[in-house]
């Protein structure tokens, strides 16, 4: 594995000074957030987010060539909420070289949180016509179970989609870091985490609508939420919401904090014998993580409409890292590449010949670990080196 | 099925055959079983059976068929094109205005269970034991009561009086009349059938029996029955408990040997296990299709073919794929997680989506019947039998060959090995040859219990990981107490919470307990243990 060690890494012999936040900051040399050139690609890709779609979209005329068809928007602001899950498992995997195979729990669960808020914006308006989701009347039940207290303020509810997948993290990770739960081990724990949650989320008593989870949502914060103009807001938010991430993402790696964990990836006993504990940093980068899943949940839940166990299964986390690693780990770029490459040829697929997606997804995953270690932007990186040795 | 089948043909014969004999069935007595609402016609059913009327039980079976029509004045049993009429039997053109009989679920719950207990009048030992049978599994009420009481009166069978005397307390216990429900209560204390114990339960259920004392009775009666039953309840969970842990064992065996030994995480293992199962389904066609007459030893086939078809499959995975990916866990984990998704769409591709359907061969269906209320089903005695025997094998394999020899020297030190002259490159393709032949045994055994379908592997791969690690690495003894203790666990738990939270505790246990010991309930000691 190649390991760039920088020639100014910082070496602290005073282990006080080095826990010091304020020398933190000074860490010698930090690198810039962004090259001037990546300032423009995220200003650009801003203004693609929020100005470009929505004029194609509500503006452009239908049979003009840049209109931009409302299934379009639709997948990509699904897909934009992937790739926000691929930039979490990329900080904790590509950076932090942990390996969670249970993201989609953090996802689900925040989808489950906004789903509350919106189950309970339904109103009178369900099948039922009762103020208790549908759900609830179907089971008979008279009121609204405890833990549904605050689902009808929105603040509440957008407060436990941070919460619940952070409360949780830092809890199971806590555990699971202190006792040097590492790699492949940690990430069958985390497997096994989501499969018990979604065992528990299939069950009526839960008190999440058992197997058909949450859908049939009328409004959110009293708006419709299928017309274009609802769809276009959540559109926006969920473009910003990811091009905030990555500067974050950006601001972490190249922070001394982000430095640390890539050390901890590299050589964690070496970490800790120059006096760091790897546990803090660990847990902090993996509740991070989990919450930012959290975010992606709570905002693919409006867009499309449904949420139900299945985003729990072992096999939609697994999916979740594949992103990551076919964009490319350890850039960060790469898992955006990568969720929108994996989910765009999945609607190919499943649209043109169903049948063979699966074959396509499984040879991606041999493909990648085999022949792309750095993935798609690695491979492009590797063929400019190329071209640039050619021409000298 | 099929006996019952057999059984209502029979009465069908005994029927006719009493039908052209008498017809003491009168007409109004027929209109009264057919017309009219449900209760009426309850009563008159159970008046008719009473009083032994030979030609209720064609007529009821009719009934049963949707084969009565009324006109205005007769009553008409329609067979064919052809009518008759019910009580006289004598032909009848059959008026184009004549109504449909309508049986509601009641109706025909009181028809069967009264065909069923005129037949408890046979002079055959083995109709009636079939007919107490049925009439058990149905719900009898005080209709049914004479007759079960004339059954149990003129029963010369000690058993099958016993057993009618026992439905005859079941319905008396919801009698009407409290004196004859506090008898009732008392003498249902005398039974060890768990059948007895439900219904105590559902007696004692709140707002059922009212009545103080019989609520005392049957709370007493409640008391022997369980005291009788809890040894076989006991035993019965310890039972499935071993047979789920011998399947977990066989399952894990073979991840033992590839994580375990190799280092090597198959998330492919499940579709490895799959594809064993499989075979055994082509290998059982193969058998019905050129040699019916063997059917029944088809198994001896499948075994060997489901472990050489997934050993061939795993090694040319390992030596496609694997291979590279030594000393890559997490890669590894990646890779054969789409090598699962390819093999089971290539499954899905030549087989279809669907279940495929495989039989037991007539020697491991049914049971040995331990208590009453404890049956050992054949199929689960042999896969605890066949696991051990798996077992046995692996384990002289690893230690007593030189194939094991081998496999454990590249196991403890790769370079030292590949000095001394092992070629370590042909014993890692057969180590996860092996490891993946076991999964086909696994495959093969889970074929005989449960389905065969695509998605076979994916419902065991999570379980069979917590074996592994649970047991700890690099140990068969781990992997073995590891799987029949998570067996066993999971079955008791299940028992007190149902089987989604026993999932769930167990999963939680087992977070904690590698809290408690990473290295699972066996470590590796020594030095290769921090490899």
């Amino acid at each position: 594995m190649k390991r760039d060690r920088m020639p100014e890494a910082p070496v602290p012999l005073d282990i006080q000074r080095a826990q010091d936040p304020a020398s933190m900051l000074q860490a010698a040399s930090r690198p810039r957030l962004l090259t001037p050139a990546g300032w423009g690609g995220v200003l650009l890709a801003l203004a693609i987010v929020a100005i470009g779609v929505p004029l194609a979209n509500l503006l452009a005329p239908v049979d003009s060539v840049f209109h931009l068809s409302d299934y379009a928007v639709g997948l990509t602001g699904k897909i934009m909420c992937y790739a926000i899950c691929a930039l979490a498992i990329d900080l904790i995997w590509g950076y932090t070289g942990i390996l969670s195979l249970g993201h989609g729990l953090f996802f689900a669960l925040g989808g489950y949180a906004m789903g509350m808020y919106l189950m309970r914006q339904i109103g009178r308006d369900g099948n039922y016509a009762s103020e208790l989701p549908d759900f609830m009347v179907f089971l008979d039940w008279k009121a609204l179970p405890w833990h549904w207290a605050g689902s009808g303020s929105f603040v509440f509810q957008m407060l436990m989609v941070l919460l619940v997948p952070g409360l949780l993290a830092l809890v199971f990770g806590f555990f699971a870091f202190r006792s040097r739960i590492k790699g492949v081990y940690f990430s069958i724990i985390t497997q096994a985490l989501t499969f018990a949650a979604m065992l528990l989320f299939f069950r009526n008593e839960t008190g999440f609508g058992g197997n058909n989870g949450f859908t049939d949502f009328k409004r959110i914060l009293g708006m419709p939420i299928a017309t274009p103009s609802t769809r276009m807001l959540l559109f926006v938010l969920t473009g910003c919401v990811l091009i905030g991430f990555f500067l974050m993402a950006r601001a972490i790696v190249t922070s001394k904090f982000g430095r640390v964990l890539q050390a901890i990836r590299d050589a964690e006993s070496r970490v800790m014998f120059t006096g760091y504990d790897p546990l803090a940093y660990k847990l902090a980068i993996w509740t991070l993580s989990a919450v930012m899943c959290g975010v992606a949940g709570a905002l693919y839940v409006p867009q499309v409409g449904i949420i139900n166990p299945s985003e729990m299964s072992p096999a939609a986390s697994i999916e979740m890292a594949i992103w990551a690693a076919v964009g490319g780990r350890a850039t960060l770029i790469g898992p955006i590449v990568g969720a929108f490459f994996v989910n765009g040829a999945k609607s190919w697929f499943t649209q043109v010949v169903p049948e063979f997606w699966l074959y396509f997804l499984g040879a991606l995953f041999i493909a990648v670990t085999l022949f792309l270690p750095n993935g798609l932007v690695g491979l492009a990186a590797q063929l400019r080196r190329k071209k640039k040795g050619a021409d000298e | 099925m099929v006996l019952m089948r057999g059984l209502r043909l029979l009465l069908l014969v005994v029927g006719l055959l009493s039908a052209t004999a008498a017809h003491a069935l009168t007409a109004v007595q027929a209109r009264a079983i057919a017309d009219g609402d449900t209760d009426a016609r309850v009563v008159a059913l159970s008046d008719a059976a009473a009083a032994g009327e030979p030609g209720l039980a064609m007529f009821m079976q009719a009934l049963l068929n949707d084969a009565v029509k009324l006109t205005p004045t007769q009553v008409l049993v329609v067979q064919g094109d052809k009518a008759a009429d019910a009580a006289s039997g004598a032909p009848a053109t059959l008026p184009s205005d004549a109504e449909d009989v309508v049986n509601n679920n009641r109706m025909r719950g009181a028809l069967q269970a009264t065909l069923a207990s005129l037949r408890l009048l046979s002079p055959e030992r083995s109709v009636r034991a079939a007919a107490i049978d049925e009439l058990g599994k149905q719900a009898t009420d005080e209709a049914q009561l004479p007759l079960i009481e004339k059954a149990w009166a003129s029963e010369s069978d000690a058993t099958l009086k016993a057993q009618l005397g026992r439905m005859r307390a079941g319905v008396l216990v919801a009698s009407s009349d409290p004196a004859k429900r506090l008898n009732a209560a008392q003498a249902l204390g005398d039974s060890g059938e768990p059948t007895v114990k439900a219904l105590l339960l559902e007696r004692l259920a709140e707002g059922v029996e009212s009545d103080a004392d019989v609520r005392a009775a049957l709370r007493q009666s409640l008391d022997k029955v369980s005291r009788r039953l809890v040894w076989g309840e006991r035993l019965g969970v310890v039972f499935t408990g071993i047979s789920l842990g011998s399947i977990l064992l066989l399952v894990a065996l073979g991840l033992a040997i590839t994580y375990g030994l190799m280092g090597v995480i198959n998330m492919a293992h499940g579709e490895l296990m799959m594809i064993g199962a499989y075979a055994t389904y082509v290998v059982q066609n193969l058998f019905r299709a050129h040699a019916p007459g063997a059917f029944d030893y088809y198994l001896w086939a499948a075994v060997p073919a489901s472990f050489i078809v997934a050993a061939l499959v795993g090694a040319v995975l390992e030596r496609s794929v694997i291979r590279w990916l030594y000393g890559r866990p997490l890669e590894t984990l990646l890779a054969t997680w789409g090598i699962s998704l390819v093999l089971m769409q290539s499954v899905r591709s030549l087989f279809g989506a669907q279940n495929v359907p495989v039989e037991n061969p007539a020697w491991l269906s049914g049971g040995v019947a331990v208590m009453s209320n404890l049956t050992l089903p054949f199929n689960r005695i042999a896969i605890i039998a066949f696991a051990l025997l798996v077992l046995a094998g692996v384990a002289l394999l690893i230690a007593r060959t030189r194939l094991g020899l081998f496999v454990r020297s590249v196991t403890q030190n790769r370079r030292m090995a590949a000095c001394v002259g092992v070629n370590t490159a042909r014993i890692d393709t057969y180590a996860f040859s092996l490891g993946a032949g076991i999964a086909g045994l696994a495959g093969c055994a889970l074929s005989q219990v449960g389905n065969v379908g695509p998605d076979l592997g994916q419902s065991y791969i999570v379980d069979s990981f917590m074996v592994v690690v649970l047991g700890g690495v690099g140990q068969l003894a781990g992997t073995v107490f590891a799987g029949l203790g998570l067996g066993v666990l999971n079955k008791v738990l299940e028992g007190w919470a149902g089987a989604v939270l026993a999932k769930i505790m167990v999963l939680v246990f087992i977070v904690v307990f590698i809290q408690k010991r990473p290295q699972g309930l066996f470590a590796m000691k020594g030095r290769s243990a921090e490899a």
